[in-house]
């Protein structure tokens, strides 16, 4: 990519050649630049600003400096639904990527055109309406729903399980909606595991388990990371799937957020919830990129 | 030759309609540097996975010091196969690469510490213990994967085109190295190879491989000097071909067993099409009457032989030889 690679660091390149290196760059990255300006940089400011200000009477905010809203987070209502949240979106990813990893391995493992077959399958929920596949929950569900029918007619139980409403309800409600996210990249990473490796590992004297532990899932473990987090990140913030499937029982920080920019007119507090679960995110993020370095190695010199 | 070691009998192996082992025998004796080869398709490669436990051939028996090895997973064999693309684990160091077969067989942490350490000094490579496989060169990754493979002590080695993926340099001093961890360790090599001259120099014996079937078993001055067949005269080295003296027969005449003389005073008359100097010896290209190719003659130091001037051929070495491939 050096400019003396590409002009064999003889000549001087002609000014054109420069203008074009110059303006090549931000043709290609200004569209995406500009949108993460407006949609992400932006607001991220704005939501930092609120932080330190004090809550309008009617919404919005006064522009008084205050840091009243931090010293209400340590309040144990909003710890305990911060633990709650960090927990269901927790398991909700340790479910997904113990369903999603064997799916993507099934899949990375099918002849080149099943593959492609598959792949479609499992991104199609995403062309229905994220509301109406919750709602359709509710009905598998309920207690007059289809899998309390199911139960009762093979004679499991005579009495109807509450379902619904639940803390399981919500994981399942996440599960379900975030999965592919977890398929997706865990696929990429098995595809891209060489077969030699595998083979390699059992002709120095592992047996599969061994070579599952010590070749496959270490190679696979940015998928891993990346797919938990696709999971993770969308799970914390989900405040459609505690709403409908959770009955409001259960709150989770989106639910928390969405509430105090829109019922209790405190953008300040919600704007410091917010910006902690972002926090959180980055760390998340810096995580995912330090297990991926390890596992590829350092460029090669 | 030592005690057998392995013993290959009547292998077969098909993909659909093609088979890529057909009826296959050989004996490997104990210490032996034996090279299978073949040109691509010729079953080779099959062979080696089959010994190693990758592939599961439809019939024949594999046995290894006796006893039945094809019963056995990869991961039981006493076998070890150094792979072409070498197969080093991208995520753990040089050391543990070396560690991870040891590792498997249970030993204690010291031991194979101290094992790690030998087989880094035997190969060269102990500065680079703690690198990771992408932070070496193409010869260093291949001397791991031939020290992963050489500290199991395992009873055979197989190795598949080790030297292919390096540079004409890197090989020639491969060869030799090859050859003498060989003796060194001890251990009974098998080698995959398409390159003639790889197996000429490093084998002990030969078995050239073609259509899944074996052409001839011989060591390498043997197949160069008496070849089997046709299919072997004319892979092996470079061969001068004329008709036999029976219908299907080929006479087989190496290139250096030829002089050249004066017109009409050897077996055979031409006019010299092309000469070339090649350092130690030339190569004299004749045209004779009634045969498509030139026939080649090497000879010591810089010819004398002028394009265009007529000469005679004359040699005593030949072999007659049958078709052999279908």
């Amino acid at each position: 990519m050096t400019s003396t690679k590409q002009h064999g660091g003889l000549a001087r390149p002609s000014l054109g050649a420069r203008l074009r290196r110059g303006v090549e760059p931000a043709v290609l990255l200004g569209p995406g630049l500009l949108f993460y300006a407006a949609l992400v940089a932006a607001p991220v400011l704005l939501v930092t600003g609120y932080m330190f200000a004090r809550r309008g009477r009617f919404g919005g905010v006064e522009w008084e400096l205050s840091l009243d809203n931090f010293s209400r987070v340590t309040d144990s209502v909003y710890l305990e639904v911060f633990r709650e949240s960090l927990g269901l979106a927790f398991v909700a990813t340790l479910l997904a990527l113990l369903i999603g990893y064997p799916t993507a391995y099934a899949i990375a493992k099918l002849p080149p055109r099943w593959r492609t077959v598959a792949l479609v399958l499992v991104v199609v929920p995403f062309w229905t309406n994220f509301l109406i596949r919750v709602y359709a929950w509710i009905v598998l569900l309920n207690s007059q729903g289809l899998l309390n029918d199911l139960l009762v007619g093979i004679g499991v139980t005579d009495d109807r399980f509450t379902l619904l409403y639940t803390p399981g309800a919500v994981v399942v409600g996440l599960v379900y909606s975030y999965l592919p996210l977890m398929i997706l990249p865990l696929y990429a990473a098995i595809e891209k595991v060489d077969e030699d490796l595998l083979e390699a590992s059992a002709d120095l004297g592992a047996g599969r388990v061994r070579t599952f532990l010590g070749v496959q899932l270490p190679l696979t473990m940015p998928g891993v990371v990346t797919g938990s987090i696709l999971v993770f990140v969308p799970s914390l913030g989900n405040f459609v799937v505690p709403e409908l499937l959770g009955g409001g029982k259960t709150v989770m920080v989106g639910n928390l957020i969405r509430d105090q920019f829109l019922k209790a007119q405190d953008w300040p507090f919600g704007s410091v919830l917010a910006m902690i679960v972002v926090v959180l995110l980055v760390l998340l993020f810096l995580g995912q990129a330090w297990v991926t370095r390890r596992v590829e190695g350092p460029a090669r010199g | 030759m030592n005690a057998p070691l392995l013993e290959v009998q009547q292998v077969s192996r098909s993909f659909g309609d093609v088979r890529a082992l057909d009826g296959v025998s050989l004996t490997i004796a104990e210490n032996e540097f034996f090279a299978l080869l073949g040109p691509s398709g010729c079953g080779k490669t099959t062979l080696l996975r089959s010994i190693a436990g990758f592939e599961h051939p439809d019939g024949g028996a594999v046995l290894l010091g006796g006893s039945d090895l094809l019963a056995l997973p990869p991961n039981k064999r006493p076998v070890n196969l150094m792979f072409q693309s070498y197969a080093l684990f991208p995520h753990l160091s040089v050391a543990a690469n070396i560690g991870y077969g040891l590792k498997r067989e249970k030993l204690p942490k010291a031991e194979i510490a101290q094992r790690v350490d030998e087989v880094l000094e035997t190969v060269g490579l102990t500065a680079m213990a703690k690198r990771r496989p992408a932070q070496l060169s193409g010869g260093q990754r291949q001397r791991v994967a031939l020290a992963r493979a050489i500290v199991k002590r395992p009873r055979l080695l197989l190795l598949d085109e080790p030297l292919s993926a390096l540079d004409r340099k890197v090989r020639a001093e491969m060869q030799l190295e090859l050859k003498r961890l060989q003796h060194e360790v001890g251990i009974t090599f098998v080698v995959v190879t398409h390159d003639q001259e790889e197996a000429m120099s490093m084998a002990d014996r030969i078995a050239v491989l073609a259509g899944g079937r074996v052409q001839q078993v011989a060591t390498p001055l043997e197949l160069y000097r008496n070849p089997a067949n046709l299919f072997v005269a004319d892979f092996i080295g470079t061969s001068n071909l004329l008709p036999g003296p029976s219908a299907g027969q080929h006479l087989v005449v190496r290139p250096e067993d030829v002089r050249l003389v004066a017109p009409g005073a050897g077996r055979l008359d031409g006019t010299v099409a092309d000469t070339q100097f090649q350092g130690g010896t030339s190569t004299v290209a004749v045209d004779v009457p009634g045969q498509a190719k030139p026939f080649l003659v090497t000879e010591h130091g810089a010819t004398e032989a002028v394009r265009g001037t007529p000469v005679g051929l004359a040699w005593q070495h030949e072999v007659a030889v049958g078709e052999g491939l279908a």
